[in-house]
């Protein structure tokens, strides 16, 4: 199977390059992160940040053939070849595959992604209604793995102001938790022309999710309670 | 790196539902513009005329003008909040199109009401 790999070291290299490979995959090899483990067995010198091999950790999301997605989720199977991987745009390159994710995680931690609650913590849990529950679906099985923010123009324009479909679903997530107690404060955060309102609705996020989740739907949910509020 | 910059201006609501609500009613007036056109088409000059001789057929096109540059106005911020990245430059050119904008809004009063 052909494949068409994007290369970097800077400390080598002046720029990057395309490397192309030709390698022999094994019945066993179904997922292309198992063929780059393939391809890593004969060029020790490519580097990829992989761990679960489950989609589960979010490690090796790479573009593939011009796509967000995981690598360890992505059959090799249906790929067009040659396979074009490149790391994921619009964060800066360490090595090869490898970014910077360090952009991507700040934005994170700036929408307070822990509950807040002031009260005293109860004998046991903090009981919810099956129902309260629900309001979590879609909005919690985010795995930061980035696809979606880095598949985001206004995030590639503005990375230091837009918080990015990533940070917002996990926003959405604790404004819609029923233990919460913050979301006034976490409202007036993202009440801002950049933080949320860079969101065009392109629905990019919602085409590279390998979770099959829909940022942009929790970011309509987000302006909705903004409405509610204001009007 | 790219660092987080300082953000918080605490409003952005107000323009997005802005924008929202100019665009239904720049659609409702071409809608109903559209149904005067079919109903009874002018055929020449005069014909145009009459049908922007109405009062309230000017206050409607009025709003609808007020509403496109608005509207326009909110469209061409995000663009080039987008996209400028120099906040003198960016500043400059959001006031050249505010500008512009008021200057068309003025002018459509001058060709309604004239």
């Amino acid at each position: 199977m052909r494949f068409s790999i994007y290369r970097y070291d800077p400390d080598k290299d002046d720029k990057p390059y395309m490397q192309d490979y030709d390698i022999a995959l094994e019945p066993s090899d179904r997922m292309l992160l198992d063929a780059l483990v393939r391809i890593k067995s004969v060029d020790d010198s490519l580097s990829l940040r992989r761990s679960c091999r489950e989609g589960v950790c979010g490690s090796d999301a790479m573009n593939i053939n011009g796509r967000n997605g995981l690598a360890c989720t992505t059959p090799v199977a249906g790929l067009r070849e040659p396979v074009e991987l490149r790391p994921l745009p619009g964060l800066p390159v360490i090595r090869d595959l490898i970014v910077d994710m360090t952009q991507f995680f700040k934005q994170y931690h700036s929408i307070k992604p822990y509950l807040i609650n002031n009260d005293p913590p109860p004998e046991t849990e903090r009981l919810q209604s099956p129902e309260e529950r629900a309001k979590l679906d879609g909005a919690y099985e985010c795995i930061l793995c980035a696809c979606c923010t880095t598949a985001c123009p206004s995030f590639w324009w503005n990375p230091d102001k837009f918080v990015g479909p990533a940070g917002l679903l996990q926003a959405y997530r604790f404004l819609a938790d029923s233990r919460d107690q913050a979301s006034a404060e976490r409202l007036d955060n993202l009440e801002d022309p950049y933080r949320l309102f860079r969101c065009h609705s392109i629905m990019n996020c919602v085409d590279a999710c390998p979770k099959g989740l829909n940022p942009t739907n929790a970011i309509g949910k987000i302006k909705d309670m903004m409405v509610k509020r204001t009007v | 790196m790219v660092k987080l910059a300082v953000t918080g201006a605490h409003y952005g609501l107000r323009d997005w539902l802005v924008q929202r609500i100019t665009a239904v009613v720049m659609a409702v007036y071409l809608l109903l513009l559209a149904a005067i056109l079919i109903a009874s088409p002018p055929h020449d000059y005069a014909g145009w005329r009459t049908l922007f001789s109405g009062q309230w057929f000017r206050i409607v096109s009025f709003l609808f003008f007020v509403s496109l540059c608005w509207h326009a106005w909110i469209g061409m911020r995000n663009i080039l909040m987008d996209y400028i990245h120099s906040t003198g430059t960016r500043l400059l050119m959001q006031v050249l199109v505010i500008l512009a904008l008021l200057f068309y809004a003025v002018w459509s009063v001058d060709i309604l009401w004239r």
